[in-house]
């Protein structure tokens, strides 16, 4: 039993959630609901809780508090049996070394109870959704990095999932890696399963997501579409300016912008109109400047702050 | 650590994915596999046994290599079987995060733990009868009682593939095993009447062997390998099967704790 609301089902319900490791409050009182057919994200910075929350919401560990249902049941008592119907792309992948592309699918699809010919009947399907079709037999040492992640990607398929939970799913690849498992993650949004990813890549969300939350210290502190939270938090145009003297210069585009933060060697200039702050450049040859739309990164570091988390 | 991590298992036959995942890797590595289990205890009991025996007179009644077989029989499947749950489950859980992944399906720990329980004491079974086997073509044991001696061969098997687990649960790293070989699995096999009777061993020596799982199981396998009765059968069947189940539940508490946090 799938409960339902006006926008359709939800996959996944988060009330009033805590962990807590020795003192530390990783997962510090969150709420939130997927519903089904969506991309939801969960961004954030190093160490804010993203982790900590996918494995609450597998049932992999207890919270200290708050209540979690996955596809309908309660988690972490019936975890097990809502797992039959989620698929799972870790963080780092852990394909099985010992064995090729095909018999890691094979392995992995026993552990859901599927029959040897269902899975076989799947395989070439999923080989070719990882983009190896022609190396089904070949070694996991032989795959690329984004072949590995592409097969990982397959693997939490082969159950024939409601929700795939992955946890930055791109994290580590290059571009032309990271564009094709992009595709693939739209093509299975159209196929109408739900997606639950975390990232900090503010791209990959503002691509991928139709809504997500920004978290930090394990709290949500923003909760949107990737466009309403831009719209919400920040003005729409941004200009970037360095170069000798800048400092002087930013003091005197003050009042032109809505908002001038300065980070290192850079000011960044957030206006609703942007025109008098271009103008007032062309005076200042010295100055290098980038004007750009207002992104999600800037909504992201606006909220969370710009120092480090390491 | 909480109380959901004491909680008895919930036993299915789901074990048996995670099971047949090490059967289909082994598969692929058998034949050197089984040889390397093979050719130590093999050296040791013929270096030992024809070697020390050239100057010893019958023991027990019997020549010292049909002495030392059924202890090699019952000791080589406990280096089998910790071997298995200590470096190769070590490897699985930590190195290659091969757990992690079957968690994340609808597996439970208990399943991944017993599988690897069960899969261990599959190893050490098939390096003790081959063993059995070879010692009984030799003429050193009488194919006689060659059931109940499996029976005692798995017993053996589950009692420190449990324990393995259970140090498996605890290590940071490979070099912790070294410690657990040293103190705990060598000494053990030197008191527990493997290499020779512990009736000369002091008192307290071979109190400390009567707790221990080996001291019962070459007490079982000795007399059935030379066609003989064991006395006290019960108790030297109990001392294992609690072993085994005791190991079984401290792995899983001290797994979950591990892993499930």
């Amino acid at each position: 039993m799938i409960s339902r609301t006006e926008g359709g089902s939800i996959v996944l319900s988060v009330a009033g959630l805590r962990k807590r490791y020795g003192g530390e409050e990783v997962v510090a009182g969150i709420d939130f609901e997927v519903q089904a057919g969506e991309c939801f994200g969960l961004l954030g910075p190093n160490g804010a809780g993203k982790t900590t929350t996918l494995k609450l919401a597998l049932g992999l560990i207890d919270p200290d508090e708050g209540r979690i249902r996955l596809l309908g049941r309660p988690v972490p008592e019936e975890a097990r049996e809502a797992r039959q119907k989620v698929g799972v792309v870790p963080q780092f992948d852990n394909l099985d070394p010992d064995f090729t592309a095909s018999e890691n699918l094979q392995v992995y699809g026993r552990y859901f109870g599927l029959k040897k010919s269902e899975i076989e009947a799947r395989i070439p399907q999923l080989l070719e959704f990882a983009g190896i079709a022609n190396r089904g037999a070949g070694k996991i040492q032989t795959l690329s990095g984004g072949m590995k992640r592409r097969l990982t990607l397959a693997r939490a398929l082969v159950n024939d999932p409601e929700v795939i939970f992955m946890d930055e799913p791109t994290t580590g690849l290059d571009p032309q890696a990271r564009h094709l498992i992009w595709e693939r993650l739209k093509r299975l949004k159209q196929d109408g399963k739900t997606l639950l990813l975390t990232t900090h890549f503010m791209e990959e969300a503002e691509r991928l997501c139709s809504r997500l939350v920004i978290m930090d210290k394990g709290r949500i502190i923003a909760l949107g579409s990737p466009r309403e939270l831009i719209s919400k938090h920040i003005e729409p145009n941004v200009v970037e300016v360095h170069g000798p003297g800048f400092e002087a210069w930013t003091e005197t585009v003050r009042k032109l912008a809505a908002r001038v933060e300065i980070a290192g060697e850079t000011a960044f200039c957030y206006a609703i109109d942007e025109e008098p702050v271009v103008a007032s450049l062309k005076s200042q040859p010295q100055l290098t400047y980038l004007h750009r739309p207002a992104n999600l990164e800037d909504v992201f570091l606006k909220l969370t702050g710009r120092d480090l988390r390491d | 650590m909480n109380a959901r991590h004491f909680a008895l298992p919930t036993l299915s036959m789901r074990f048996v994915h995670v099971w047949r995942r090490n059967l289909l890797v082994w598969r692929k590595l058998a034949i050197p596999s089984m040889l390397g289990n093979l050719a130590d205890p093999m050296i040791f009991l013929f270096g030992l046994g024809y070697g020390l025996g050239a100057m010893m007179p019958a023991v027990q009644g019997v020549p010292y290599i049909a002495f030392l077989a059924g202890g090699m029989v019952v000791s080589s499947t406990m280096y089998a079987a910790t071997f298995e749950a200590l470096y190769s489950a070590f490897s699985r859980m930590h190195q290659q995060k091969t757990w992690e992944g079957i968690l994340n399906a609808p597996i439970l720990l208990e399943d991944v733990i017993l599988g690897e329980l069960v899969w261990a004491t599959t190893k050490a079974t098939l390096s003790g009868v081959a063993i059995l086997a070879v010692v009984t073509v030799l003429g050193f044991a009488t194919p006689k009682f060659a059931l109940p001696l499996l029976f005692v061969i798995v017993l053996t098997g589950l009692a420190f593939a449990a324990l393995g687990l259970a140090m498996n649960a605890l290590a940071p790293n490979y070099d912790f095993f070294m410690y657990y070989f040293t103190l705990v699995i060598t000494p053990t096999s030197l008191i527990s009447g493997v290499f020779f009777p512990i009736d000369q061993l002091p008192a307290a020596l071979h109190w400390a062997a009567s707790i221990l799982p080996l001291y019962h199981a070459v007490a079982l396998a000795r007399p059935l390998m030379l066609g003989e009765v064991p006395s006290n059968i019960l108790l030297h069947l109990a001392v294992p099967v609690i072993y085994a189940c005791v190991g079984f539940y401290v792995a899983l508490v001290l797994t979950r704790r591990r892993l499930l946090q």
